[in-house]
């Protein structure tokens, strides 16, 4: 009888050894994963200003500007216009 | 007995007590016992929440989960309107302590100087925000600096990359990121996120430790695909803006419409704003005109005139109309074409954009076929794009037309539209015949349109159409090299108070290509006061641009060789009065 208490006894303290093990592993594990999430958040605002940023760049009003004043691109006249046929009106 | 006996050897005589004195320091004692039981039965479990809810402030929060508002993207994808999380920075001024250098780095981080903050601070009594959607790096500075009682909070701010190209249809948001305008505002359900909430337990650092639950998931908004193409939007509106300055304008607006599925690709207005930086914007300039203001179309609407004519078979196209003297009379009012011209068949009545002849061939109709075919051509009734303070124009029941007004309303006095009305009543002739929905919102492709008028009618009158662009008619530039193009122009006077005004509403409604129309757009000129005010020399030539730029960019194949442009010698082109 006595034996039998002890045994229970020492499997009762390993039970609540691991209840505490695991509870502090939880609590890490939480911890990280507020972290990710944290750094989720962080990558969407990043990931929004980003696009704000190319949309920005690729304002029409500053690519015609480019094409025309750096890159000296113009519309070509009709009489350097070649109109190839495609294959449908073949 | 022992005990007593001992105390009485040794300190005797002691005063008898009185014999009630035990009893009632023990009964008080007992008493105070079970009032002390009672009341902390009674605060276990009756009135437990006070001391619960004190108990679990101290490690349990709510804690809020922000949700994205939806973006607003052109039919490509590209963003019109996004949401990026930034923060503001607020404080208890009765709780800031802080060193005055430690103040003026503060300031510093802010943009602003110390003496600002501090009269900031000191005039406010218990909350106060120092800085509103300032950018997260800013925010990282000021936490970096910890200053007692200030503290950030997370908010989202509302982007618009397009700018002053497309506000007037995107809009915009207020407070707390809800529509307050345009799409922004009708499509506020939609867009809008449901922030949610959750509870967790903090340590005394004040991190959290544990999720306990979640009160409320968090719904993010969905992103909403607009029908507007941001490449024809921007080339619509630097079309505008270049044509409203060069004619000194007061207004104008432009529409491009896809003559398959009546999408709305682009939608212009002049004068605009920034929703970007929209303080002290006048309201008037906030108005998308395009949808909520009419105007008299003047003689765009006069193939619709004859369309009715055609229709009900009292003309055929090459029914000879005698137009001259050029004037008009019925009763006290007469009618004048800017030009006489003498006869005229119905086509050229068209190209020559003849007041007489579409007046004579309306008189010619019963009132109520002519008003049949505006109202089933749109006229008189809101375009239902479901745009906040949309109109519906004014279209009189036919059986309170005078004679006179029946004649006026032939070349399009005397009733009134707004431009996308305009635009999507062009439908009936580019399709064979069929009035097609218009739409702000993405679709899905090509759609069925409510027939209006017989296929043949039709394409009779998109032949009229192509001849009032030809070197014959009345609007020559709006002709495009490379396609062949229809439409035609109006330039009506402005009804002001009682009477008709000497300003005009120049205008130019057309689609191209002629042989399988791809595109329609509409442009109005409000008030042109420099370099001419007919339709077909200020509207023209922004629809002959704004068309044949499109089509390149949408790659529609040409229908016509690329010389095909023909402009009459100068000065001889014909003019219209309406």
């Amino acid at each position: 009888m006595v034996r039998l208490n002890l045994l229970l006894l020492a499997v009762l303290v390993l039970c609540a050894l691991s209840l505490v093990t695991s509870r502090h592993q939880a609590r890490k594990l939480f911890v990280e994963l507020e972290r990710e999430q944290a750094r989720t958040r962080g990558y969407e605002t990043e990931f929004g200003q980003l696009q704000l940023e190319q949309s920005t760049w690729a304002m029409p009003v500053r690519v015609e500007k480019i094409a025309r004043e750096q890159l000296r691109m113009q519309i070509p006249g009709p009489r350097r216009i070649e109109v190839v046929p495609g294959e449908a009106s073949r | 007995m022992r005990g007593v006996s001992a105390a009485q050897k040794r300190a005797a005589p002691v005063p008898e007590l009185p014999r009630f004195r035990a009893p009632v320091v023990f009964g008080t004692l007992l008493l105070l016992f079970v009032v002390l039981i009672v009341r902390s039965l009674y605060l276990q479990w009756i009135d437990n929440a006070f001391l619960q809810e004190q108990g679990s402030s101290r490690y349990s929060r709510e804690i809020d989960i922000p949700a994205h508002r939806g973006r607003i993207v052109d039919r490509l994808g590209e963003p019109l309107a996004i949401s990026t999380p930034v923060k503001s920075i607020w404080a208890f001024p009765g709780q800031v302590e802080a060193p005055p250098e430690k103040l003026a780095l503060l300031a510093r981080a802010l943009e602003t100087t110390p003496s600002a903050l501090a009269k900031k601070l000191a005039d406010a009594n218990d909350f106060v925000f120092l800085a509103r959607l300032v950018p997260p790096e800013v925010a990282d500075r000021v936490a970096a600096l910890k200053i007692k009682g200030v503290h950030d909070q997370n908010e989202y701010r509302r982007f618009y990359p397009a700018g002053e190209m497309a506000s007037h249809i995107v809009g915009f948001t207020g407070d707390r990121d809800v529509g307050q305008e345009g799409i922004e505002l009708t499509q506020q359900e939609w867009l809008g996120g449901k922030p949610g909430s959750r509870r967790v337990i903090i340590n005394r650092r004040g991190d959290v430790v544990e999720d306990v639950e979640s009160i409320r998931a968090p719904q993010a908004g969905r992103e909403l695909s607009l029908a507007i193409d941001a490449r024809l939007q921007y080339l619509a509106f630097r079309e505008l803006k270049a044509a409203v300055e060069l004619h000194k304008a007061k207004a104008g607006g432009l529409v491009i419409l896809d003559a398959q599925t009546g999408e709305i690709l682009a939608l212009a207005n002049w004068p605009t704003y920034n929703p970007n930086a929209r303080n002290r914007v006048a309201r008037e300039r906030m108005r998308n005109r395009a949808l909520t203001d009419v105007f008299e179309p003047g003689s765009t609407l006069k193939p619709f005139t004859i369309a009715a004519a055609l229709e009900s078979g009292a003309v055929r196209p090459s029914t000879v109309i005698q137009t001259a003297p050029g004037s008009l009379t019925l009763g006290p009012n007469t009618i004048h074409d800017a030009h006489p011209h003498g006869a005229l068949t119905v086509e050229q009545v068209i190209e020559k954009s003849s007041n007489v002849g579409a007046a004579k061939i309306a008189l010619s109709l019963p009132s109520a076929t002519l008003w049949q075919m505006l109202s089933d051509s749109g006229f008189g009734t809101a375009p239902n794009t479901g745009f906040p303070g949309e109109v519906a124009g004014r279209l009189r029941p036919a059986k309170t037309w005078k004679p006179i007004e029946q004649a006026t309303m032939a070349y399009g006095h005397g009733i009134s539209v707004n431009l996308v009305q305009l635009a999507r009543a062009y439908t009936v002739f580019s399709s064979d015949g069929e009035l097609k929905p218009v739409s702000l919102l993405k679709g899905g492709g090509v759609v069925a349109g409510r027939p209006v008028l017989k296929a043949e009618t039709a394409r009779a009158v998109r032949h009229m159409l192509e001849l009032a662009v030809g070197p014959g008619g009345t609007a020559p530039k709006a002709q495009v090299s490379g396609y062949r193009v229809a439409g035609k122009t109006g330039t009506a006077h402005k009804l002001e108070g009682r009477g008709y005004t000497n300003k005009y509403v120049s205008s130019f409604v057309g689609f191209a290509p002629a042989s399988g129309p791809r595109l329609i757009v509409a442009v109005m000129i409000d008030e042109p006061s420099a370099g001419g005010h007919y339709g077909g020399v200020v509207a023209a030539p922004v629809f002959s641009t704004v068309m044949g730029a499109a089509l390149r960019t949408l790659g529609a194949p040409p229908d016509a060789p690329v010389d095909n442009v023909i402009l009459p010698p100068e000065g001889s082109a014909v003019r219209e009065e309406t």
